[in-house]
């Protein structure tokens, strides 16, 4: 029998904002254990929370980003009652009922083939403390509250995925529109993304679905990606023996590369959701939500394509300069600088990327401002200086130097072209008068010694020299000798 | 008057409360109840429920729920981080603490065969 | 001279004439509470150490000129549910045995702010859940007027203390009439103001959607400058309401002609005793004589408030109290196997039975199956019980009651049978089911010489016009100057739990 999985997703991501959802203590990352807490974080007695409008904007964002039908009129919310000790008040302040936004879309694209995946709702909610368990002491669980009023947002899909490779698709397409519009750092080993996918299997043509499991401890999409195959697979095999899957939370195992059921005995969860009354509705949502759409950037997809159709410069290429909002303004200003696009792209791509990926350039603050790097272009298009001597030295040093005008360094490095005619005649006359033989040679039709001439006169020129000039004036003085 | 079965009319069809019942709510809250302590809840518990089944006298269709009693909304904070407890003030009274973390019991964890 | 029985007003005279020194008063007033808190039991915790200090903060302001708060060497009990820097908050409870909290409310801030002294933490019902202050882990509190008799409750304590001369002002709570109540059955006065109008930031919640901090003391005027001290808005509590706090004492006028009292009828149906219903009726009576205009109303859904009341306060309790697991702070079990042990033990061993009930009831009436015939049925007559209100303010400035049905009772008498306590509640839990506020004043005696309080309803906001009716009544009834002889010395009776 043929078999198709339904798949749903239930992310979380951290909001980019500077302090907790209902409270001032920071949310930066790292710090050492309990040293982010006050009274209201902590569920102390008596503390009482406060909304962080930055969060309430974040999670708007992600709505108009995410093309959210419905921006909810008064987005309310709700106390989640439970116990555990990584949660201090005993229950969690999330929304139900009345979330932030509902039914948006995001597009994948998976082996070339477009595909709309349909989000039901985005919520605010706090996130939970960490547990840390040492090996040695197998009673007891350390608790750190830092992370306990975190905001998250939390994005679920519709189960409109049917493969692993959509899963992953999905998660990166989300990632990087989240990431894009400033919504979330979203890096998944700071803990600032967390994806729990669900899983059903039906045979191909049914129309009911089957028992749902949910994956969790999954710290990375390939990870996402395999759980989810390992998953299809076990329903699958459970299938085919004629036995019933059963509910349940199964655990991704990295190191065995294989899920098992949670070992923690899971509470039949009754959550008893009520409406948060230390809280208010918002009801501005629907102005602000507006305002954000005005204001959003354009998405990576759109700056893609209008990147290939405006610069003419190849998808590929179009990918990396639109990376984020930062790298692709820098594309922008030295594509307008310099009037070629195609050039600006091919320094992005090359020289640009590989000074990111060593670490000597931040995306956010060029250490080379964008004029410079089209002025240098220009230089080498005006052939004042080699297109390799502008990668492998000039740009280095203004890099090293970031107030080096392009010009300055040419000089300051002696790499300035030799592109005078008259100059550079007189040195290929020099050549073919001291090189007889080879000149027969040539002329007898021995064209690879044109490589040998060059290589004299670079020699004489100290390598200065323009090669499409000495090229010009060799093969034209060679031929009519 | 409307009898509210449309709402499940639970109060008015089974208004006491069974020691299960007692049990299984004494769990949700945590409460390590007897069974003294279960049949002494049951009976208070039962009583009160008894009573507050007159609410199932009242018309309440169309009535919207009132969870906030002033009407204020958007009460919203600017995002800016304000100074935290010490560490020992966040943690110095918990009944159980080691290297800056707080101690609690580890959670029972069964392995694939439920052998505790 | 009683330094005990002064006003706030004569103390402050006193010190700024400097005839007395805040050291004088606060001295005056640990002897006072030595001599009777035996056998009253008002007070958890005394602060006496810090509040000498506070005195002499006082006395140097004065020594040089400072300009001083009026309520500047007042000595102020504060109820032991409201947080206090420093200095243990039990709440009535063992599991917040030896609590103390890293910060100030904010009501406990602005007092300090206010330069008053603060005695110390007073008793109640543990969490705030009682009418009669025999829910305490520390004892019950005994009523001045009969040592045998309960002072009501939840802010039992508070308002005993009072009567005994233990204090001159003190903080209660209000979340179904714990101000109200136990002021009403104690003889002095308390304010139970509207939702939002003091700050909740520190009071440790028990029904975050009715808890209101109160201000209670002896006289009107005293209690209108408490509350002009502690009210106002606080950004820390979103349910703040960011309204300017009028000056109450410029409505202690006496004067309460072209305004109209309702009187509910619904409030004096079966069930209230006779002396009560008579000492009410002539407290109307006379404010009618005083010029206001007395017009019947009706509150239909008066009978209701209870059953909504029990519904929304334990949902809410059963979530709020779920923070005191033995993880972070206060009692931890001792004796457990596991995680889930450590957490039922501890909260069985913690809370006394009427906040297990409470929390059970609450858990019940939310979970799985139950929210909407429970929970949500009881908000949607919520807003009935609001509707109500709204529609007798359309024609009335306020609205007189008794505060409760009875006197105050024996102590004991009433613990094995909740269900009639909570039915007492009726006159109370409206008015913080519709979030509006309410004072309860002395109106007189029964004839064995126990208090009976008149309560006065307001619109949302409005306590001044409360202030105002209720200032022309104290000023012109001729008993109230009357003090509880409180000379027999008692046996604490067990613990009510």
């Amino acid at each position: 029998m043929e078999y198709e999985a339904i798949i749903g997703m239930e992310v979380h991501v951290q909001l980019k904002t500077a302090s907790k959802i209902y409270c001032g203590c920071s949310t930066a990352f790292g710090a050492e254990p309990n040293t982010q807490t006050c009274p209201v974080c902590l569920g102390l007695p008596g503390a009482l929370p406060v909304l962080n409008r930055k969060a309430v904007e974040l999670g708007l964002k992600a709505a108009v980003t995410l093309v959210c039908d419905e921006i909810v009129e008064r987005a309310a919310f709700a106390r989640k009652n439970y116990f555990y000790p990584d949660l201090p008040k005993g229950y969690q302040i999330t929304q139900f009922g009345a979330p932030l936004a509902r039914h948006g879309r995001i597009e994948i694209e998976v082996e070339g083939q477009q595909k709309e995946i349909g989000i039901r709702h985005l919520l605010i909610e706090e996130d939970a403390g960490k547990l840390i368990h040492s090996e040695g002491e197998s009673d007891v669980s350390f608790v750190d509250f830092n992370r306990c009023g975190v905001p998250l947002l939390e994005i679920v899909s519709e189960p409109d995925l049917r493969t692993p490779a959509e899963a992953h698709a999905y998660l990166a397409a989300l990632k990087e529109v989240i990431e894009y519009a400033g919504i979330s750092d979203a890096d998944m080993e700071k803990g600032q993304m967390r994806c729990e996918p669900n899983i059903s299997v039906r045979p191909r043509g049914y129309k009911e679905f089957g028992t749902r499991t949910e994956l969790k401890n999954l710290n990375s999409f390939r990870n996402v990606e395999r759980a989810i195959a390992f998953e299809i697979e076990r329903h699958i095999g459970i299938l085919e023996r004629g036995e019933k899957v059963e509910q349940a939370t199964m655990l991704w195992d990295e190191r065995a590369q294989r899920a098992s059921p949670m070992r923690v005995k899971e509470e039949a969860h009754d959550y008893r959701y009520f409406p948060e009354p230390d809280l208010t509705a918002v009801t501005l949502g629907r102005d602000l939500a507006a305002q954000i759409r005005a204001e959003l950037p354009e998405l990576p997809r759109a700056k893609r394509a209008r990147f290939v159709s405006g610069y003419g410069i190849a998808p590929e290429q179009a990918a990396v300069c639109a990376s984020s909002p930062a790298v692709a303004d820098y594309f922008e200003a030295v594509a307008k600088a310099c009037g070629d696009g195609n050039e600006a792209a091919k320094w992005i791509v090359g020289v640009v990327a590989s000074a990111v990926n060593e670490g000597k350039w931040d995306v956010n603050a060029p250490s080379v401002a964008a004029e410079k790097l089209a002025a240098l272009i220009r230089l080498v298009a005006d052939g004042a200086v080699s297109g390799i001597a502008a990668r492998e030295n000039v740009f280095p040093a203004m890099l090293e130097r970031p107030g080096l005008e392009p010009e300055e360094a040419v000089d300051e490095l002696g790499l300035r072209q030799m592109s005078d005619e008259a100059r550079l005649e007189a040195v290929v006359d020099r050549v073919i008068a001291a090189n007889p033989g080879e000149v027969v040679r040539y002329r007898r039709g021995e064209e690879k010694l044109l490589g040998y001439f060059v290589g004299q006169v670079m020699e004489e020129t100290k390598g200065r020299a323009n090669p499409k000039i000495v090229n010009q004036l060799l093969r034209r003085k060679l031929a009519s000798g | 008057m409307s009898s509210g079965r449309e709402d499940g009319g639970r109060p008015g069809a089974d208004p006491v409360i069974t020691a299960d019942e007692v049990r299984h709510i004494a769990h949700l809250a945590r409460l390590e109840l007897t069974d003294r302590e279960i049949e002494w809840f049951r009976v208070r518990l039962g009583a009160i429920l008894e009573y507050v089944a007159k609410l199932n006298e009242i018309d309440i269709e169309n009535v919207e729920p009132t969870s906030h009693v002033i009407l204020m909304e958007n009460v919203l904070r600017d995002d800016v981080v304000r100074p935290s407890l010490s560490r020992d003030e966040a943690i110095g009274s918990a009944p159980s603490s080691r290297n800056g973390f707080v101690a609690a019991p580890r959670i029972i964890e069964t392995d694939d065969s439920g052998v505790v | 001279m009683h330094l005990y029985r002064l006003g706030v007003g004569e103390i402050g005279r006193l010190l700024r004439k400097r005839v007395i020194s805040a050291r004088d008063i606060t001295g005056a007033f640990f002897a006072r509470i030595r001599a009777v808190d035996q056998s009253v039991n008002a007070y958890i915790t005394l602060l006496e150490e810090r509040a000498h200090a506070k005195a002499k903060e006082v006395d140097a302001k004065i020594a040089s000129g400072d300009e001083l708060s009026p309520l500047a060497g007042i000595p102020v009990a504060v109820k032991d549910n409201i947080c206090t820097q420093g200095v243990e908050t039990t709440c009535g409870s063992r599991i917040l045995s030896r609590y103390r909290p890293q910060y100030d409310a904010t009501a406990v801030a602005r007092l300090r702010a206010a330069d008053a002294i603060i005695l110390g933490k007073t008793n109640l019902d543990e969490f705030g859940m009682g009418a009669s202050n025999e829910y305490s882990y520390y004892g019950p509190v005994a009523n001045p007027w009969d040592l045998l008799r309960v002072p009501g409750g939840s802010s039992g304590g508070s308002a005993a203390a009072l009567a005994a001369g233990e204090t001159t002002l003190a903080l209660g709570t209000d979340t179904g009439g714990s101000t109200r109540q136990p002021a009403g059955l104690c003889g002095v006065v308390g304010i139970k103001p509207t939702y939002g109008r003091v700050s909740r930031y520190g009071l440790v919640a028990f029904a975050s959607s009715l808890d209101q901090i109160g201000a209670m003391a002896r006289s009107v005027e005293d209690c209108a400058l408490l509350l002009s001290i502690i009210a106002g808005h606080d950004p820390r509590d979103s349910t703040s309401a960011a309204l300017p706090v009028p000056n109450y004492h410029d409505y202690l006028t006496g004067e309460v002609r072209g305004l109209r009292i309702g009187v509910p009828r619904e409030y004096f149906a079966e069930g209230i005793d006779p002396e009560v219903e008579s000492a009410v009726r002539d407290a109307i009576d006379h404010l009618a004589g005083l010029g206001a205009e007395v017009v019947d109303v009706s509150l239909p859904h008066t009978e209701y408030g209870v059953a909504v009341y029990q519904l929304v306060a334990t949902a809410e309790a059963s979530s709020n109290l779920a923070r005191y697991d033995g993880i972070g702070y206060g009692f931890r079990a001792e004796d457990f196997d596991d995680l889930a042990g450590m957490y039922s033990r501890t909260r069985h061993d913690g809370f006394g039975n009427e906040v297990k009930r409470r929390i059970m009831l609450g858990a019940y009436v939310l979970s799985a199956g139950y929210y909407e015939a429970y929970y949500l049925r009881a908000q949607k007559v919520r807003s009935l019980i609001r509707r109500d209100f709204e529609e007798a303010f359309a024609s009335v400035d306020c609205l007189a009651t008794p505060t409760y049905p009875t006197p105050a009772f024996r102590l004991g008498e009433k613990l094995d049978d909740p269900l009639a306590l909570y039915l007492a509640d009726i006159y109370n839990t409206s008015a913080n089911l519709a979030g509006i506020p309410g004072i309860s004043i002395p109106c007189g005696y029964t004839g064995d010489g126990f208090p009976v309080g008149l309560q006065l309803l307001g619109r949302p906001f409005d306590e001044k016009t409360l202030f105002r009716i209720a200032y022309a009544y104290e000023q012109t009834a001729e008993w109230r100057h009357r003090w509880p002889e409180l000379d027999i010395p008692v046996r604490r009776s067990a613990d009510g739990v």
